[in-house]
């Protein structure tokens, strides 16, 4: 038993090791770290964080961010729970057509989406808005959450819904009083996926927008390449945007497991 | 079962909606660009499917293609066996169960940019973790920025690190859902190790272990951002991968008629390999 515990510790300790790289990093000065080598910062320093919270284009990038993700993920789980239902519940003409062609646009490559994105988005009037990378983003995160939910309401029996409407509910009270609760583990792991995927991408997420609704990502590129070398800053801004994330995770750690076989196990 | 019932369409709408905007304009954008020639001043010409024949003969696009699929079968190959070790050797419950998943969990949350900006703090010569080791402690030589053999390892490695979880996660969950009373079965029976993963663990691990292949094909042949930050494509083309190329083309020289043709071809391939996957994953089930 406690040589087969080895594994896990060993892979978590490769996954922590850059992870562990950036955050000592984020705490050394420009000076320790261009002057060599150090395991753990000598002259411990909040300088880098103390910049990245005075400056509004540093604190603005994370803002718009979490903007964006926030009404991409809202949006995307509205509109695919009734998708989601409908696939569980009902055969209908092309359903299974329509649900392969959903699950393909998660195969399309971001990088052939870019440049017409840029020009949809700038011609409909809403290019360098949330709004813009936030439907941008539902391109790949409205199949996977019509995907992952629709595993968990499979999951329901079909009884639910006609011990309901004999007991004279109405559809929508009926879904969002009885059925609503019984998948909230699926909303709360569809929300996750949305939001996870959202905000880890960052090709379209920089395509679409200049100045208005910068995302993090960009403002750490165009500062790591007007300011030289400050590594430093760099580090704490990639430490913070871990953050986020790690939040999230703790929230949904009982579903994970469930949650990554999109409810189909 | 699932009853017949067309008004379940009016459900599929908004989802229909949004998806056909954001997938239908653009390929339409995409298709059209891929047949044209331009000289800018919104000036088009009709050029048939000469990009398409030009791409799939010039050897930027078949080197850029040779790259892709050595990077997504490495990864597959170490990702997939590492990731089913990894979820079999995990506790089943306990304290520990949640905490290893979390931190499982980190490296995919944490943005492309950032993993990529990541790995290259952690592997600088004299000033990364890794890198200083590798060429301080252990006097191997290794410069990503120069080396085309280490940026690939690099960049291989970086990937290992940030998608095996995945693997890992998807196949916990297959065995998490296997009942006591199989392995129980099994020790009655004097079952080996391996048959017990042969016979018992493998067959309930299928599924999800067929949609960890298929997300981390699908992913891995489109990745970008990465190994953008990381190596750039570089040292010279040596890690340009296929999306790599394309934005190259895109968005760097203007070229939108070769660009558009490039994104369709690739969209092709990514569609056709995930199918037959897919087909051959699944055929067992069918019969």
């Amino acid at each position: 038993m406690k040589k087969r515990s080895l594994i896990p510790i060993l892979y978590i300790a490769f996954l922590m090791l850059p992870i562990y790289w950036l955050v000592a990093m984020s705490f050394k000065t420009t000076n320790e770290i261009l002057s060599g080598f150090s395991l753990f910062p000598q002259t411990f320093t909040l300088e880098n964080y103390i910049t990245i919270f005075t400056d509004p284009t540093w604190y603005w990038g994370y803002i718009n961010s979490i903007a964006y993700v926030t009404i991409n993920t809202v949006l995307s789980v509205c509109v695919a729970l009734p998708a989601a239902y409908a696939f569980s519940r009902y055969r209908f003409l092309g359903d299974k057509q329509l649900f392969f062609w959903l699950l393909t646009n998660r195969m399309a490559p971001a990088a052939v989406f870019a440049l017409p994105f840029f020009q949809l988005y700038s011609s409909i009037g809403l290019f360098d808005t949330y709004l813009a990378v936030a439907l941008a983003h539902t391109l790949f995160n409205v199949p996977l959450a019509v995907w992952i939910l629709e595993g968990f309401m499979r999951g329901i029996p079909k009884e639910l819904d006609e011990t309901a409407y004999v007991d004279g509910y109405s559809f929508p009270r009926f879904f969002v009083t009885i059925f609503l609760p019984n998948i909230k583990a699926g909303v709360g792991v569809a929300a996750f996926f949305c939001f996870m995927f959202s905000w880890v991408e960052m090709l379209l997420a920089k395509t679409l927008t200049a100045v208005e609704a910068k995302p993090i990502a960009a403002v750490m590129t165009r500062t790591a390449s007007s300011a030289g070398y400050e590594l430093g800053l760099l580090a704490a801004a990639g430490t913070l945007t871990i953050i986020p994330g790690a939040i999230v995770i703790w929230f949904v750690r009982n579903y994970i497991a469930r949650g990554f076989a999109m409810g189909r196990v | 079962m699932r009853t017949e019932n067309q008004k379940a369409w009016f459900f599929v709408l908004p989802v229909l909606g949004l998806v056909a905007f954001n997938a239908l304009v653009p390929m339409m954008t995409v298709v059209n660009y891929s047949v044209q020639e331009t000289f800018g001043n919104n000036q088009f010409f009709w050029e048939g499917l000469g990009w398409f024949e030009q791409i799939l003969r010039s050897d930027r696009f078949q080197a850029a293609l040779g790259r892709q699929f050595l990077f997504t079968l490495l990864i597959l190959l170490i990702e997939v066996p590492l990731g089913i070790i990894v979820a079999l050797s995990m506790p089943r419950k306990g304290f520990w169960v949640p905490v290893c998943l979390v931190l499982m969990a980190l490296p995919m949350l944490i943005p492309w940019n950032v993993v990529g900006s990541m790995w290259n703090i952690f592997t600088l010569p004299k000033i990364g973790l890794l890198g200083y080791f590798l060429n301080d402690v252990l006097g191997i030589n290794y410069d990503m920025t120069q080396q085309p053999l280490s940026a690939w390892i690099t960049v291989v490695i970086m990937d290992v690190w940030h998608w095996t979880s995945l693997v890992v996660l998807l196949c916990y969950a297959g065995l998490v859902s296997i009942p006591d009373a199989y392995y129980q079965a099994a020790k009655i029976d004097g079952a080996s190790p391996w048959s017990v993963f042969r016979y018992i663990q493998l067959p309930k691990m299928k599924t999800v272990l067929t949609i960890a292949v298929l997300l981390r094909f699908m992913d891995s042949f489109n990745i970008y951002t990465e190994p953008f930050v990381l190596t750039g494509g570089g040292p010279g083309n040596s890690t340009t991968l296929l999306s790599i190329d394309l934005v190259k083309i895109a968005l760097g020289q203007f070229d939108l008629g070769p660009a558009a043709a490039m994104s369709l071809i690739y969209f092709a391939i990514t569609l056709l390999v995930s199918w037959v996957f897919y087909t051959l994953m699944t055929k067992d089930d069918a019969q």
